[in-house]
């Protein structure tokens, strides 16, 4: 049994092994890091391709893409997702548009790893989970496993992709183990994975919420309910059509994750399904995703803040219920106004 | 210096000199697209610095960026053709004045947010650096950038990694329309890097000869294995920040002395005294340079403008996103 950090850490070695251009920089990587996502590469690979930076995410993101023009496939790593603030002039103005804007003649094979997420009492500068920033920004390719097979199947693609990849981990995942093949199974970049069929309603949940939702499909099945749960596995390029098979089966959906649903991903999940499978709607699709307040840091807030299992079934209850019951034409308005 | 490399930098900076006062002109009947930044006055610089290196060394510059890429190489015709957003621009098109590439010639490329090229041009360097060989990387940028974040992160790294990088810092005493001793509080940019420990060196800037001398002199080193090393060289923007600009605050006397100091004048006038060249070889050069921009705007005009398909194709690299 593999941890989702022993995946990502082998993973990073194995294409170090394979290929002398690839090389790890960022704050403390040759220490390993908070996480020792990056421990022992160092020591296998030296300091030169392991590079341990100052706590200047905005010119080491910058050294990177500048790298990766120039020949290395450099694989980045910003602490935490909430410091990629001061790396996103980099990455937005330089990574995603230098093959655009060149006509095509320069390329940014890079990789730049990160981790948000909530519920370790690390406040609102080290729990965010900002992943939708980078869906808006053409020229970026954002990758959000929820499992370690996936999470060593998908780097290594990422790795060897000939465009910027944001790489999103999540801090509550690192330490879950499960089975990942030797060597991993490499997973081509935009394709979903149907992880539990079901015909009755559709849940699309991201990175740490694809847990979340396999026990809310858990409770729902307790209650007769069969719900399909799907995990993108990568947000841009999306596996849309296969998101749209689901939903015009059950003709129900939720979208689900951990970030504010207000401008989150879920919007744009909901925007493209109602696009693509309006007809076949038996109720809006409903948006599962934390309440509009920065991550509050004590217990009881954080745990009431961080949307999991309850909400998705709470969610998923109202779309199968839709329509379901005739109302008043003034009860219609009073939930109208709710 | 002699008769062959006065001849070829009065020939680069004739080149651009008229590259870029044609650019105005066409600007005013908007034949030419955006924000359009000249260094009319500084091109001694690009072509002292850009005329010593090869096609595998690395230049990164900024939103002033046509002499650094004219002078690194990059063909007068291709990069009118780009400022004209025709299919036969350096990048088809889809950069324009701001954001310039020529990978062939290493002119790798121009961006239009001040500092944002700083690291960039670092990592080239680790690049070289990791990957064996003598190239060298160099970034030009004017005394706006040095208040950004990115100049002192970029400053750090290389101080500590030791790459072969040379900052080349046009101080033209001006941040867009603000004075240097509004946005600054050190005068010289060679100064802000002293605590760093590297080799820096601020030169006159409209002295061609002298940015030579002292660019060669990095360059060998940087060859070597030594660097990061900061040359700033003290020039004059002769025109506004960008083509329309109200210049409220353009100084009449100061304009004046720079005037006398135009790097062209002061290069052809040495030559003519130290008999490197003679008149009629030197206004061979200028007439050679205006012809060539001439037929570059013929050739831009020429070229079809792009079809829309190209920029959905173009927003990622292999197969597509």
């Amino acid at each position: 049994m593999t941890t989702f950090v022993e995946a990502i850490n082998e993973t990073m070695a194995r294409a170090m092994r394979e290929d002398e251009r690839v090389i790890v920089l960022g704050e403390d990587v040759a220490e390993g890091g908070p996480y020792l996502v990056t421990a022992g590469l160092a020591e296998e690979f030296g300091r030169e391709r392991v590079r341990n930076t100052p706590i200047s995410e905005g010119a080491v993101c910058g050294v990177a893409v500048g790298a990766a023009q120039s020949g290395l496939k450099p694989v980045v790593e910003i602490m935490f997702i909430d410091f990629i603030t001061l790396a996103l002039d980099q990455l937005v103005n330089q990574a995603a548009k230098a093959h655009f804007m060149s006509g095509g003649q320069l390329s940014v094979p890079l990789v730049l790893r990160t981790q948000g997420g909530a519920g370790q009492r690390n406040g609102a500068q080290h729990s965010q989970s900002l992943e939708a920033w980078l869906t808006h920004v053409p020229g970026l390719k954002v990758v959000m496993p929820s499992g370690a097979a996936d999470a060593a199947g998908l780097l290594w693609s990422a790795i060897a992709d000939p465009n910027p990849v944001v790489f999103v981990e999540n801090k509550s995942l690192y330490f879950r183990r499960e089975s990942v093949p030797d060597p991993p199974e490499t997973i081509p970049l935009g394709q979903a994975r149907t992880l539990r069929p079901g015909r009755d309603v559709t849940i699309i949940a991201l990175s740490r919420m694809v847990h979340d939702a396999l026990q809310a499909a858990d409770r729902l099945a307790g209650e007769g309910v069969e719900a399909e749960v799907i995990d993108p596995r990568t947000l841009v390029p999306l596996d849309l059509d296969t998101l749209t098979q689901s939903v015009t089966r059950t003709g129900r959906a939720v979208v689900a994750h951990e970030a504010v649903a207000a401008g989150g991903f879920g919007a744009e999940l909901a925007a493209q399904l109602q696009a693509a499978a309006f007809d076949y709607l038996e109720a809006p699709i409903q948006r599962v995703g934390a309440p509009y307040t920065p991550v509050p840091v004590s217990p009881p807030l954080e745990d009431a803040y961080r949307p999991g299992a309850e909400e998705i079934v709470r969610a998923g209850k109202v779309a199968l219920e839709w329509g379901q019951y005739d109302a008043e034409p003034w009860e219609k308005g009073a939930l109208a106004g709710s | 210096m002699d008769g062959v490399l006065a001849a070829a930098l009065l020939r680069t900076m004739w080149r651009i000199r008229l590259f870029e006062e044609r650019v105005a002109q066409l600007k005013r009947t908007l034949q030419v697209h955006g924000l359009i930044h000249l260094s009319i006055g500084g091109e001694g610089v690009a072509a002292a610095v850009c005329g010593q290196l090869r096609d595998d060394d690395a230049v990164y510059s900024g939103h002033r960026a046509h002499g650094h890429a004219i002078a690194k190489g990059a063909p007068v015709d291709r990069v009118m053709a780009e400022l004209m957003g025709r299919v036969d621009g350096v990048c088809r098109g889809l950069g324009g004045s701001m954001h310039l590439v020529d990978a062939e010639h290493g002119f790798m490329g121009a961006t239009g947010v001040v500092g944002g090229n700083l690291p960039l041009a670092l990592g080239s360097a680790l690049a070289a650096h990791l990957r064996g060989g003598d190239r060298v990387s160099v970034v030009f940028f004017g005394d706006g950038a040095v208040q950004a974040g990115h100049f002192n992160e970029t400053v750090n790294l290389a101080a500590l990694w030791r790459l072969p990088l040379i900052f080349v810092c046009e101080n033209n005493g001006m941040a867009e329309f603000t004075s240097r001793e509004e946005h600054s509080a050190v005068e010289l940019v060679s100064d802000v890097v002293a605590p760093y420990g590297f080799e820096r060196e601020t030169v006159n800037g409209s002295d061609v000869p002298a940015v030579y001398d002292a660019f060669g002199a990095f360059l060998e080193a940087a060859r070597a294995g030594r660097g990061p090393m900061l040359l700033e060289c003290l020039t004059y923007r002769r025109r506004g920040h960008y083509e329309g600009d109200p210049e409220k605050y353009r100084d009449p006397v100061a304009e004046q002395a720079w005037a006398e100091r135009d790097p062209i004048a002061q290069l052809a006038k040495r030559a003519l005294e130290k008999e490197w060249l003679d008149a009629p070889a030197a206004g061979a050069i200028e007439a050679q340079a205006a012809a060539e921009i001439e037929e570059a705007v013929r050739f831009a005009r020429d070229s079809p403008l792009p079809q829309p398909e190209v920029a959905a194709e173009l927003v990622y690299a292999g197969s597509g996103g």
